[in-house]
């Protein structure tokens, strides 16, 4: 018997005679109170896991920080390419040239505010997962009308089936005496740029 | 700066848990690092738990979507199966931890590669992927800041997320100096120095290597997806820069559907790091061309999961999300760590899920409580642990002096004369450590309880007495 067909032969006879399991209640919260400002508790939570919030398309060269060449997916809408900065394309660039820029600037598929998260994946203005990996400071921008309250609300806006990546500040580690540290592997400079 | 001696070395592995518990309590160094660390998540996770207003309701959820899942597993699994293949992964089905290295490393020699770089996995560990690996000329290297700190000092994991929670600031930064060949010249103690240095040291790695392997937080069915839930960003290194990506996930990892993630991904984080969301989390389902690794396969584990789905009352052991707030929270892991427990899941869940992955071997860990319930109330999952170890202390063996002394009190009390005779005795012989108020050695066969324990003296008047006298 091969081993797929033993362990499903052995997961049915563990379960011969067990009842249908009772249905799941799905009581919880879908939304935040439609009082809450989710562009100010999106701010809050982005600032508090130490990324850099910035307003309005006039603010990138701002967010990028002097970089001097910034790799962008090759969609990047062109009125986000401000700034005196060489915006390079990803057309296939290897890691060594992935790994020389400066910066990466991108859009994202959506935001949670109430985790501060922002979610990438590989739609518009996203590129591929490495361009936001490589480089060691992402700069992305988030329009309003992505932003949503809570995770439940967001995760429709995403394709299922496309590579994501969930954001939540710069790489960070808790591995040392459980203690929060900023910068490890992935961007340890995380810039977002909120626009209308 | 001090030699490094692994704890794990120091404590017996396949000692009894009374026995090497023994050892670690005797480890001032270790009981304050864990004192420290676990003090320190509580705190955090108590937080982040209470902003929430639902978190009983998402409680009740995980604990449902779970249940229908160990029920539904088959039909779950070959949903998987055929999704994940549909979209370009090659999904291969392992009986036990030999199969799952064999085929891992088939796939790793396949692919033309002897090293491969490794997202921290409780399931690797379980299987003993690392060993295997080397004993077949293959090598593994950790990319987990933890991991990589256990791995250089030839030590075992301690904690089921934070594998090197016994180790302090200063000791990590002894293991730097003293193993990993390149770290900075004056590296001091300060932990966004020790992050530093282990960026420097893995990041060529990480950029070229070309096979990996990781484990997965869940398997969604719907979608033929895998999820991996990190914060370093080496998790997203090794799932996105391979050419080849290898992931070994146990059954139990299934959830139904892709919106089941609103769920697990409001309680994972915030039960297990204390954050509202952990820094990086990567979905990917099969290949996607031109982004990410192009050779994609899923092992699926068994591996004793099956037999534990068997058990009414144990499977529900198959819930564990593996946040390791259970740990955090228990008074026993907090004063022995990890090792002691003799198996890769160590605290209140290892006592439940050793015993049963392994049948007839960790009949000493449904002891290793004290029934205090403090797991319950912290699993995201709602695991009703302590029903689960009652029901496994049931079912393991018993010594034959213990049944002794339990068929001798049964005779005993079943006889009020005789019991406030055998009252009155006790009250007696205990005498002389009536001011320290306890006893700590007894001749066999009482030694069998005090060699963990301390018996209590009894008290100078006994309940039946008091009654008695009280209107006088």
């Amino acid at each position: 018997m091969s081993a797929r067909d033993e362990i499903l032969a052995r997961m049915r006879r563990a379960l011969e005679g067990a009842s249908a399991a009772p249905p799941v209640p799905r009581e919880y919260r879908r939304s935040l109170d439609a009082e809450v400002d989710v562009v100010a508790m999106l701010i809050d939570r982005l600032v508090d896991y130490k990324a850099n919030v910035h307003r309005g398309l006039d603010a990138i060269p701002e967010a990028l920080g002097g970089a001097v060449r910034v790799a962008v997916p090759a969609d990047l809408p062109a009125e986000w390419r401000r700034g005196s900065a060489e915006f390079v394309e990803d057309r296939g660039l290897t890691v060594e040239e992935l790994d020389g820029v400066d910066a990466v600037l991108t859009g994202c598929a959506a935001a949670v505010a109430v985790s501060g998260t922002i979610m990438l994946d590989a739609g518009a203005a996203q590129g591929r997962r490495a361009l936001t990996l490589v480089p060691d400071h992402h700069v992305v921008v988030v329009r309003r009308d992505q932003i949503r309250g809570h995770l439940a609300e967001a995760l429709p806006r995403l394709d299922p089936t496309a590579p994501q990546t969930w954001i939540s500040g710069p790489s960070a580690t808790s591995d040392i005496e459980l203690q929060r540290v900023e910068g490890v592997h992935g961007p340890r400079r995380l810039d977002v740029v909120l626009v209308d | 700066m001090s030699d490094i001696v692994p704890a794990a070395s120091l404590i017996p592995a396949d000692a009894p848990f009374p026995k090497a518990a023994k050892v670690a309590l005797g480890m001032p160094q270790l009981r304050a690092n864990l004192a420290h660390a676990t003090g320190t998540i509580r705190a955090k996770r108590a937080k982040v738990a209470g902003e929430l207003d639902d978190w009983e309701r998402l409680r009740d959820t995980a604990s449902a979507v779970k249940a229908d899942v160990q029920r539904r597993l088959p039909e779950l699994a070959v949903e998987f199966e055929q999704n994940a293949t549909a979209a370009g992964a090659t999904v291969h089905w392992a009986r036990d931890a030999k199969e799952a290295n064999e085929i891992a490393a088939r796939i790793v020699r396949e692919a033309g590669a002897e090293e491969v770089v490794k997202v921290k996995s409780m399931a690797t560990q379980e299987i003993e992927l690392n060993e295997h690996f080397e004993a077949e000329g293959l090598k593994a290297f950790e990319t987990d800041l933890a991991e990589l700190i256990v791995q250089l000092a030839e030590d075992k994991p301690s904690h089921i997320l934070v594998p090197a929670i016994h180790y302090n600031r200063t000791q990590i930064r002894d293991i730097f100096e003293q193993r990993m060949g390149d770290a900075p010249v004056g590296l001091t103690d300060d932990p966004a120095a020790l992050a530093e240095a282990a960026r420097l040291h893995l990041r060529r790695r990480l950029l070229s290597s070309t096979v990996a392997v990781s484990g997965a937080n869940f398997a969604v069915a719907e979608t033929g997806s895998l999820v991996v839930v990190e914060s370093e960003g080496n998790g997203r290194m090794c799932l996105t820069m391979p050419r080849t990506l290898v992931s070994i996930v146990g059954v139990e990892k299934l959830l139904p559907s892709f919106s089941d993630l609103e769920v697990f991904m409001q309680l994972l984080p915030r039960s297990s790091t204390g954050e509202r969301m952990n820094p990086y989390t990567s979905v990917w389902t099969g290949v996607r061309e031109g982004d990410g690794p192009q050779d994609v396969h899923v092992i699926l584990l068994d591996n004793g999961r099956t037999g534990v789905l068997a058990d009414e009352v144990g499977r529900q052991a198959l819930s564990c999300i593996r946040c390791s707030a259970c740990l955090n929270v228990c008074p026993v892991y907090e004063r022995t760590g990890g090792h002691a427990y003799g198996h890769v899941y160590p605290g209140p869940i290892g006592a439940i899920l050793a015993p049963q992955l392994e049948p007839g071997k960790h009949d000493d860990l449904p002891y290793a409580s004290s029934l205090c319930g403090a797991c319950y109330e912290v699993c995201p999952v709602k695991i009703n642990i302590p029903e689960v170890l009652v029901h496994l202390r049931q079912q393991g063996p018993h010594q034959a002096a213990e049944k002794a002394a339990m068929g001798a009190a049964e005779a005993v009390m079943a006889r009020p004369r005789l019991w406030r005779t055998a009252l009155k005795a006790a009250r007696l012989g205990s005498m002389p450590w009536r001011r320290k108020g306890f006893v700590r050695r007894m001749p066999w066969p009482v030694s069998k309880w005090t060699v963990s324990r301390d018996l209590p003296v009894p008290p100078k008047e006994s309940f039946r007495d008091w009654w008695k006298e009280r209107d006088r």
